[in-house]
């Protein structure tokens, strides 16, 4: 009677702590396949090669420049987009808006951050692409600009939730101080609360480049996937391809264990290591805003 | 001087303020009209037919009811496997675990694995399930990829509500003779469930929008039928949103806002529901 109990315990203790290792077994398990499949790219192309500014697989041209050009520029221009509106409106949300509209607004922001990117997509097509061939007068509206747009709205959620919380965590008295001394409202968000809370608002900062570098579906329907270089300031303009989109666009094409599908795998560990780095690096912000919180409170 | 100082110090902060408010407006009214517009216009095509018909004519008529099955199916899929593996990593992490490096390292890896991009997933779920384990394109092989995509965020919702919690439940339960294991399931579960149901759903919301991981692993072009048993590949509501827009010429667009319109409330229908869960058990709280 007393021994069913203890082997039950033992039993599931087992597979409980089993359940809390698989988080490390699938990012290695990714990784693995990832390799596997992706480094005979390397046998088959040259590196020399594949760093060439031609993506042209039906003549085994396999040039991944152009690719790693065309997710930088959208990037880059999503991040403009995103970081002044993101860090405004959670700015604006923890310090200035009054409680009830705070309470109508962030979930608000949020519900943008839980639309499908393919209906953001959508929209990019029918809306915002036509709407920038006309107003900025070009060949076509299918360009990194448009990518950009809508990957600056799928980064401003993120940022703006995670930044809020960070803002919101920076207690009252450091706002009481400031004004105390006479302070206005505007300096005392520029050099108490946002240095305060900048940990937060980096981390932030850093999961919204890691959503946007990642995102696949919007940024494939909306910038024109042409695997040109994006050398120029007006490449912005022009159509691109990012790495997601080749890898979305192309692999339902090819055919397995070819040349061409070890480079989209490839393309693939790229984006792996890219986002294993940017969130490593948010990550250790995190740890050090925690540390510094224990050393406040203690 | 000392003046307008003070008055360039005022004059800062009115500008200051209105260009943050300007900020705000400027993210929140495009969101409004954005839901908006596609209610407005997606609203008109929504029918009985529409929602329960087969595709006619190419998809260009008739309705979609394969890939609404299919989202439901899928979302079933992923739930079947993340659920139970989550919640049980969650308590592991909150109930087990010590501090040491390798809890550190369970971390790192959750938070990597909330930030790999979708369509690595769907290399992933490629490689392992469609082709090493020859699962096929099928509806397994997307719900286990998509199952490992929401992992992260149901161990950290469930594990956040877990710790909330408070210890004092844990130590009577002890004291009155329970094991770790009845603790755990007797007390601190119940009472962290609505945090984790709230967790799980938002999870799997995620997991029904996402196009990229199923793409090559189990989402189907056009299907005139519903599956019929886990090894068949599927329609769903994203994938035929992208199909739709982009691949279907002439394609009428009225059916087109209509699939958005019926992806949107398929996923912000999990978020309401969420959100209730949370605010009713807010409201209940012992503690």
């Amino acid at each position: 009677m007393n021994k069913s109990p203890n082997w039950r315990e033992t039993i599931i203790t087992a597979v409980i702590r089993t359940c809390g290792y698989s988080a490390v077994v699938f990012v290695l398990l990714i990784f693995f396949f990832l390799l596997r499949e992706g480094v005979p790219a390397l046998a088959e192309v040259k590196l020399g090669e594949l760093l060439t500014t031609r993506w042209y697989p039906i003549e085994n041209h396999f040039g991944i420049l152009p690719l790693l050009t065309g997710s930088l520029v959208v990037t880059l221009g999503a991040m403009l987009i995103a970081i002044p509106f993101g860090i405004g409106t959670a700015v604006f949300l923890a310090e200035i808006a009054p409680r009830w509209l705070r309470e109508i607004l962030k979930p608000l922001v949020e519900l943008l951050g839980g639309l499908p990117s393919v209906v953001l997509g959508f929209l990019g097509i029918l809306l915002l692409s036509p709407f920038l061939r006309v107003f900025l007068n070009l060949p076509t509206g299918l360009t990194a600009l448009a990518g950009a747009l809508l990957l600056g709205g799928i980064a401003v959620p993120t940022i703006v939730s995670i930044a809020e919380d960070a803002l919101d965590s920076v207690p009252q008295s450091y706002r009481e101080g400031a004004l105390a001394l006479g302070a206005t409202k505007w300096q005392t968000i520029w050099r108490v609360t946002l240095p305060a809370a900048r940990s937060g608002v980096l981390t932030a900062l850093m999961l919204g480049i890691g959503r946007t570098i990642g995102e696949t579906m919007a940024v494939m329907m909306v910038t024109g996937n042409a695997p040109v270089m994006a050398d120029k300031l007006t490449s912005i303009l022009s159509p691109v391809r990012t790495m997601t989109a080749t890898i979305a666009a192309e692999m339902g094409e090819v055919a397995n264990g070819s040349t061409y599908y070890h480079v989209l795998f490839f393309i693939g560990l790229v984006l792996f290591l890219i986002s294993l780095v940017v969130n490593i690096l948010a990550s250790t912000v995190i740890f050090r805003s925690r540390k510094r919180a224990e050393r406040v409170l203690s | 001087m000392k003046r307008g100082f003070a008055l360039d110090r005022f004059v800062i902060e009115r500008l200051g303020v209105a260009l943050i408010t300007l900020t705000a407006v400027l993210t929140v009214v495009p969101i409004i009209g954005v839901f908006g517009y596609i209610i407005a216009r997606g609203a008109p095509a929504i029918s009985w037919e529409f929602l329960t018909a087969m595709p006619r004519d190419g998809m260009r008529a008739g309705g979609i009811l394969p890939a609404i099955v299919g989202t439901f199916y899928l979302t079933l899929g992923t739930a079947i496997f993340s659920v139970p593996l989550g919640i049980a990593a969650a308590i592991y992490l909150a109930e087990y675990a010590r501090e040491n490096w390798v809890t550190r390292l369970i971390r790192i890896a959750i938070i990597n694995l909330a930030g790999i991009p979708s369509v690595v997933y769907g290399l992933f779920g490629l490689g392992l399930f469609v082709l090493f384990l020859k699962f096929g394109t099928s509806l397994l092989s997307a719900s286990l990829t998509l199952s490992i995509m929401t992992l992260p965020v149901i161990i950290s919702a469930a594990e956040e509500a877990l710790r909330a919690v408070p210890q004092s439940f844990r130590t009577v339960s002890i004291s009155l003779g329970g094991t770790r294991w009845q603790t755990v399931r007797k007390i601190v579960l119940p009472q962290a469930l609505p945090g984790i149901i709230t967790g799980v759903i938002l999870g799997l919301e995620r997991a029904a929008g996402e196009t990229a991981p199923i793409l090559f692993t189990g989402a189907a072009f056009f299907l005139p039928r519903l599956p019929n048993s886990p090894l068949d590949a599927t329609m769903a509501l994203p994938y035929h949103l992208f199909v739709i827009s982009t691949q279907v010429p002439e394609m009428p667009i009225q059916i087109q806002y209509g699939t958005a319109l019926v992806l949107i409330i398929f996923v912000l229908g999990m978020n309401l529901i969420a959100t209730v869960i949370r605010s009713r058990a807010r409201a209940k709280r012992q503690w």
